[in-house]
């Protein structure tokens, strides 16, 4: 008991707030422990002052005896010794005693509490039933509990409470027990409450006085802690981690205004020279030797900083937030650095290194104490900012004290080495036994160079460890690069390499370029100690291409290329092949000819643009590129279009045989064009029909569409850098043909060199590589993209015949182009063309024309003429001499005779000999043009084999006639349409009969000038018949014409002959028909409506000639010819309506002016002048006779019932002829099927019969009363 | 204010990086390269509801003894030039089309990097500064003839970002 009474206040975690005890201490001793075990059992809401919020707290206390001592006398404001409560402890229930001396104690207890202005204070009175028992002549309990009320608490009567039975299990002692603790808890809080408030003020007041002069921040420092320590006390760490939180802020703030000028005073003391760095201390919950330094105003910055981080460290690891000590340490670490730079305090060199250094590792190991393994593995993130600044540190430190050479630290670096070790000072005795402490780790490491490597290697393994596993591979591969720099430092590039070799990927995957340059130079140095001639050369070509570098570095590594090329090989080793893209870029390549499409042997000159990165003018032996052949592309295609797009209209191509290389970062295309989405890569594609080369359709074709959409994965490209820092080894491959040019200079900058490019075999050339030689050195670039390729063609010759104009007229002569690609053929002097004639198309050679010769390019190299002689069969053309792959053009007049029309193909035959030479005609569809297939036959000197061309002719006109009749007289129209887009003269018409006879004669009835026929007009020739004898049956006439072309200049030569001839059957006129309308009886005029009677009257002509005779179908009837014929009148306007018989037949007697009537009955169905319906005759042959022709309506004989035969058969039409239509169908369907033979119609040819009310009109009255009309349909 | 300020693409290569103190190039382009990692971090780490926030400041992600690295990202959306153009044709359905077929989520990185001496740096200006550089970026971005994904050469925004450094001293 005496242990915790007398136990001396030490600052420990174990610090309880004081509650004193007075009175009976063997009452309160046998009560202790039960009480000590209950008050922490429940929990106190702590309602708090300044809004703070209320916190559930459980109270503990330490409970000590009451001395006068433990009073806090003035102005001390210690509170972790400060008591919190006084209470005074009495069992007395003899009310004598009380008076005798239990009061007394109690008022001296009372006054001593008093002097000290202490009022938290409470009276607890025990009764025991025990002693009541015993003592039997007490007064009732309440007696003294309410004397001791009256006494001592005249307004608070609740300061005293009664515990009853304390040690006995009865339910009347818990309650007295809840209820004493509960006013206990009560009223130690309301004491925290009003003395904290009390103190929170004094401290507040404090800090307001922080602008006067003589005050100190230690001693603000000291204050604010104590508050801290209570909170830590009460196991608030949370609001005690604010306390030093709110001193760290004011400090900094402080150091800041320092920084800005604005000094106080106290700082000074945190300017001395700082004499220890011994880092940080965290395994002390607090440090007392540096609180003791605060405490005297004698601490440094790093003391005050190093006590407050080891207080915030205890707080938050009491608070399990370890992860923010790294955090803040992390913060700490860099401030203090910045702080003591701010405040210009002299630091010996590298002690804050050391400091640093011990720093971050003790936090690590605290952390490590705190947590288990897996807990640290999971949190590498918060760790690793410590390891590697430690590892930074240790670095520093290294170079320092010269660990970090190959050499031995020199008498300087050891002087420096135990400067430094002596502000360490002696190690803390809490790790002196611990074999991994900091502290020793230093020591160790600062002790030799091999120690040193072991612990840096160590450090930086660890944090690169950590960094990888987090993912942070930059980070990872940073470290990894100040290793490779500590090892090169050490002369060990083997080492250095690989980490070199990582980083440098990673950069130039991510296309940083500075770094990559920084890395690559120190790549170079690595390359160049490990011998690695050929990588150190193409590091070097890269460096020397450099834009981040100076000129001289560039020139240096430019030298080292230059210097390694010019040395004399050694037998052993060959060659040293780099890459091309660190050499020179390429521009851009130009073809000449542009088409980049030429002939066998034809000159083919490629511009190449280069752009050389090199810092200085270098001389390029040979620059080669080598071509790969193919075959089966170009040779096969001659001159086909195609191949010109590839090469000129590639996306970056310009056309005209330019083709341009897409420009990436000076990065040598590995870096960002890795990255970066390549461009689109568009062609525009054809399709066009294999047939007739009609275009089907057309579209744009992306060609890196496989580059394009394929999946970019953003993470994969640091971890698996694809572009490697340096490009695979580049093979020189020997091609067998290829592109040279040799001797060349490249200056810096754009360059262009001139090849010519061989063109020996037809096919394919596409460039593969390019090559240039430097000495030893080569530069090769594997590819060339985009692709780049020529073609050479082999080209048999060809002769092409083709027209002038769109169309080849046939009668008048017409020019054709005569075109002859020589191909691989020279045409040697003395070459002929032997045209075979022929009668239909004769060649003219009157006017002499020359020849044209053309290069393969199309430009016109020369012009000579052209002999062309003429014998009966052939027509020999000689060539003037023109060399391979030339044009030699010329012109020839032809002309094609017109065949007499219509054509038949035994007149065409009697035109032309030869099958072979036939010409074909038909009509041509749109034009309505007949054309003649004219071929023509032509021996070329390079082949044994004729070739045979076919040209088309077209015959300007079309020719119609006809024959017109008046009465008995007869004439002749010949219409001639002019169906060219030529405007032609015509002159002297001219119809003859073929056969002439004596007894006809044609008289012409046309003017006897030329006549203007323009194009797509007609142009009618009229004659008239006249003849003495009876007609022959068919007539044989031939109609003839000269034309000329409107535009001929020579009018009377240039008129040439058109032909056309007929046939005219049946010419004479055999009967004439007459009609006659006449109004009903009575009526002057036909009314609609009214019927009125038609007389047709059909008149025999001609008496029947014996030729006729065979043909009419006549039959003897009682010694009279009679032929029989059908009339039908039909009204096709819908004029009239024919009532009644609309047809007959009827018997004509074989003899002239023999006339039948018929009369008829019509109807008019409009007013006004109407057209007299239509009447037709046929011939009626009897069923047995064969029929001519196919009559058209066989089913309409004798059916009366037909009235109206019009298509457009009115509403208005009656209802009987609507009934009859349907059964004329039906018979005719009828008949059909029996087919039963039945009579047949034959018309009359055109001319035999004449119609003379044709075109006649009578007059048609309207009805007065006629508006109504009753329409029935059944 | 700042000593450093980059952008950065989403394949993280710089697309502008400028830096005050010129002999420290190369010491700046190391610090905003590593800083990569803790931004990538941090966005995969926020991940998806990064998206929604409004808030693409970062905050002091990266601090070194020297520096305070201050890395941003931004999601912008923009639209390539191709886009641009089917807008000003102002076809309803043409932009409706554009918008589901070529727009590009894009993460490009600010990194302001300020000198850790400079204390009076707050956090509120940081957050301008970016505010300031997202605008400039954006008005960059919408430059007909600015291919995405080219390095930043504009003197609107050269000037910006020299205004930003120049506050600092």
């Amino acid at each position: 008991m005496e242990a915790h009474e007398e136990k001396p206040i030490i600052y420990t975690m174990e610090n309880k707030p004081i509650v004193t005890c007075a009175g009976d201490q063997s009452l309160f001793t046998s009560l202790y422990t039960s009480l000590a075990q209950q008050l922490p059992r429940e929990s106190m809401e702590w309602r708090r002052s300044y809004g703070r919020a209320p916190k559930m707290i459980h109270l503990e206390a330490n409970f000590v005896q009451f001395k006068e001592e433990l009073l806090p006398k003035d102005g001390n404001r210690a509170l972790l010794t400060f008591p919190f409560l006084h209470i005074y402890w009495t069992d007395c229930c003899d009310t004598e005693m009380y008076k005798a001396s239990v009061k007394d104690d109690m008022l001296r207890w009372q006054s001593t509490l008093r002097l000290h202005g202490s009022v938290d204070w409470l009276i607890v009175v025990v009764e025991s039933e025990a002693k009541k028992k015993n003592k039997t002549n007490i007064l009732p309990r309440t007696s003294i509990v309410d004397k001791i009320r009256n006494d001592f608490c005249n307004k608070q009567s609740d300061r005293c409470v009664v515990l009853s039975d304390p040690l006995k299990e009865s339910s009347r002692s818990q309650d007295s027990w809840s209820a004493f603790l509960t006013k206990l808890r009560t009223l130690l809080l309301m004491s925290f409450t009003k003395n904290l408030g009390r103190f929170e003020d004094d401290m507040r007041t404090l800090r307001e006085k922080r602008t006067e002069p003589g005050w100190s921040f230690c001693d603000y420092f000291m204050v604010q802690e104590e508050l801290a320590f209570v909170f830590e006390m009460l196991q608030q760490f949370e609001d005690a981690l604010v306390q030093y939180d709110e001193l760290d802020a004011l400090f900094t703030q402080y150091v800041l205004n320092f920084g800005a000028g604005d000094g106080a005073n106290w700082l000074g003391s945190f300017c001395a020279p700082v004499k220890r760095w011994s880092g940080l201390l965290l395994r002390r919950p607090i440090d007392m030797e540096k609180r003791e330094l605060i405490q005297r105003g004698e601490a440094s910055l790093l003391d005050l900083r190093s006590y407050l981080f080891s207080r915030q460290c205890t707080l938050l690891i009491f608070l399990q937030r370890p992860w923010e000590v790294t955090q803040r340490a992390l913060e700490l670490l860099h401030n203090c650095v910045q702080e003591l730079r701010l405040l210009e305090v002299y630091v010996v060199q590298g002690a804050l290194d050391c400091w640093v250094f011990l720093s971050c590792l003790e936090v690590l190991h605290r952390i490590e104490g705190c947590c288990d393994r897996a807990q640290l593995e999971a949190n590498c993130s918060h760790t690793v900012g410590l390891w590697t600044y430690a590892t930074e540190k240790l670095k520093s430190l290294g170079y320092l004290c010269g660990l970090v050479a190959e050499k031995v630290p020199t008498s300087e670096d050891l002087n420096r080495t135990v400067d430094l070790l002596a502000g360490l000072g002696e190690e803390r005795p809490e790790t002196v036994n611990s074999l991994q402490s900091p502290y020793k780790k230093l020591n160790e490491a600062l002790s030799s160079v091999e120690a040193f490597e072991k612990h840096y290697l160590e450090l930086s393994h660890a944090a690169m460890e950590m960094y990888r596993a987090i993912g942070r591979m930059r980070s990872a591969r940073l470290i990894g690069k100040s290793l490779a720099e500590f090892y090169m430092k050490k002369g060990d590039p083997e080492r250095a390499e690989g980490f070199l070799d990582d980083s440098l990927r990673s950069y130039v995957a991510e296309g940083w370029s500075l770094q990559v340059t920084h890395t690559r130079k120190q790549m170079a140095e690595c390359q160049k100690l490990l011998q690695q001639t050929e990588d150190y050369l193409q590091t070097s070509a890269l460096l020397a291409g450099d834009a981040n570098l100076t000129e001289e570095e560039r020139k240096h590594f430019c030298q080292e290329i230059l210097t390694f090329a010019s040395q004399p090989p050694a037998p052993s080793d060959q060659t040293v092949a780099l890459s091309m893209a660190a050499f020179a870029q390429l521009r851009q390549m130009q073809f000449s000819p542009p088409g980049a499409v030429v002939h066998v042997g034809a000159a083919l000159q490629l511009e190449l643009r280069v752009r050389c990165l090199m810092p200085v003018a270098m001389q390029v032996e040979q620059l080669a590129a080598t071509l790969h052949f193919s075959l089966e592309q170009g040779g096969a295609r001659g001159r086909a279009g195609s191949a010109q797009r590839r090469t000129g209209q590639g996306p970056q191509g310009q056309g005209d045989g330019v083709v341009l290389f897409p420009q990436g970062s000076p990065l040598a295309g590995a870096g960002m064009g890795a990255l970066l989405p390549p461009a689109l890569e568009l062609y525009e594609m054809q399709d066009r029909s294999p047939s007739d080369s009609s275009l089907t359709s057309t579209g744009v074709v992306c060609k890196n569409m496989h580059l394009l959409l394929r999946r970019h994965d953003s993470s994969a490209s640091l971890d698996t850098p694809t572009a490697g820092a340096l490009p695979a080894a580049v093979a020189v491959d020997d091609g067998a043909q290829m592109l040279r040019a040799r001797d060349i200079t490249l200056q810096p900058g754009d360059n262009s060199i001139l090849f010519t490019a061989p063109t020996g075999e037809p096919g394919s050339y596409t460039l593969r590589q390019l090559c240039g030689s430097v000495g030893r050195v080569q530069f090769v670039q594997s590819h060339i993209y985009p692709v780049v390729q020529y073609e050479v063609y082999s080209q048999e010759p060809q002769l092409t015949i083709e027209p002038l104009s769109d169309n080849l007229l046939a009668g008048i002569p017409q020019k054709v182009k005569f075109t002859i690609a020589t191909g691989h053929y020279s045409v040697k002097k003395g070459d002929a063309l032997q045209l075979s004639n022929t009668d239909s198309m004769p060649i003219l050679h009157s006017s002499c024309c020359s020849a044209t010769v053309l290069s393969s390019t199309g430009e016109r190299m020369g012009e000579s003429a052209l002999s062309i002689q003429s014998s009966e069969k052939v027509t020999s053309i000689s060539l003037p001499p023109t060399p391979p792959y030339h044009t030699l053009e010329f012109q020839l007049e032809v002309l094609c005779h017109i065949p007499p029309t219509p054509f038949k193909p035994d007149i065409e035959r009697l035109t032309n000999g030869e099958v072979r030479h036939r010409p074909k005609s038909h009509s041509h569809a749109d034009s309505g043009m007949i054309n003649i297939d004219q071929k023509v036959s032509i021996d070329c000197p390079w082949s044994i084999y004729s070739t045979l061309i076919a040209l088309t002719f077209y015959v300007p006109f079309k020719a119609k006639h006809s024959i017109l009749s008046a009465g008995k007289r007869k004439y002749i129209q010949v219409c001639l349409q002019n169906v060219s887009d030529t405007n032609f003269h015509l002159a002297d018409p001219v119809l003859t009969e073929r056969q002439p006879t004596v007894s006809m004669e044609l008289l012409s009835l046309n003017v006897k000038k030329q006549q203007p026929v323009c194009s797509q007009q007609s142009v009618f020739c009229l004659w008239e018949m006249r003849w003495a004898k009876p007609l022959p049956l068919c007539l044989q006439c031939a109609f003839s014409a000269s034309f000329a072309p409107v535009s001929a200049s020579d009018t009377h030569t240039a008129f040439k002959p058109y032909r056309y001839e007929f046939q005219l059957d049946r010419v004479s006129t055999l009967y004439s028909l007459k009609a006659e309308i006449l109004p009903p009886s009575g009526d002057q005029h036909c009314r609609t409506g009214a019927l009125c009677g038609l007389e047709v009257s059909i008149t025999r002509q001609a008496e029947p000639s014996e030729t006729e005779g065979e043909e009419e179908e006549s039959t003897e009837i009682e010694g009279l010819r009679t032929t029989k014929l059908m009339y039908e009148v039909v009204d096709n306007s819908s004029n009239w309506a024919v009532c009644g018989k609309s047809s007959g037949v009827v018997s004509m007697p074989v003899a002239a002016s023999a006339t039948h009537r018929v009369q008829m009955e019509v109807m008019p169905l409009f007013a006004g002048h109407l057209p007299f319906p239509n009447i037709k005759v046929f011939k009626y042959l009897p069923h047995n006779a064969v029929p001519a022709i196919q009559p058209d309506t066989d089913s309409c004989l004798e059916n009366d019932t037909i009235s109206l035969l019009d298509k457009g058969l009115d509403d208005q039409g009656d209802t009987a002829s609507i009934r009859s239509r349907g059964s004329v169908h039906s018979v005719g369907s009828g008949e059909q099927q029996r087919g039963l033979p039945m009579p047949r119609l034959e018309p009359f040819s055109p001319g035999q019969v004449f119609y003379w009310s044709q075109g006649r009109q009578v007059l048609v009255l309207p009805v007065t009363d006629d508006h109504v009309m009753e329409v029935n349909v059944t | 204010m700042a000593v450093c300020i980059a952008v950065i693409a989403k394949e993280n290569y710089p697309l502008y990086i400028r830096s005050v103190p010129i002999q420290n190039e190369l010491k700046f382009h190391y610090t905003v390269h590593t800083s990569l990692d803790v931004v990538e971090e941090k966005i995969s780490a926020v991940g998806k509801a990064m998206a929604d926030q409004r808030e693409l400041y970062l905050g002091l992600l990266y601090p070194t003894e020297d520096y305070k690295v201050y890395p941003s990202h931004m999601i912008i959306v923009y639209y390539t030039p191709v886009c641009m153009f089917f807008l000003l044709i102002e076809n309803i359905l043409l932009y409706r089309h554009t918008r589901y077929g070529c727009v590009t989520n894009s993460k490009v990185k600010f990194v302001i990097v300020a000198d850790s001496s400079n204390t009076s740096l707050r956090d509120n200006e940081i957050r301008s500064m970016f505010r300031k550089l997202h605008n400039s970026f954006t008005d960059v971005m919408c430059n007909p003839f600015y291919n995405p994904g080219d390095t930043i050469q504009s003197k609107a925004f050269d000037s910006m970002v020299s205004a930003m450094m120049v506050q600092a001293s």
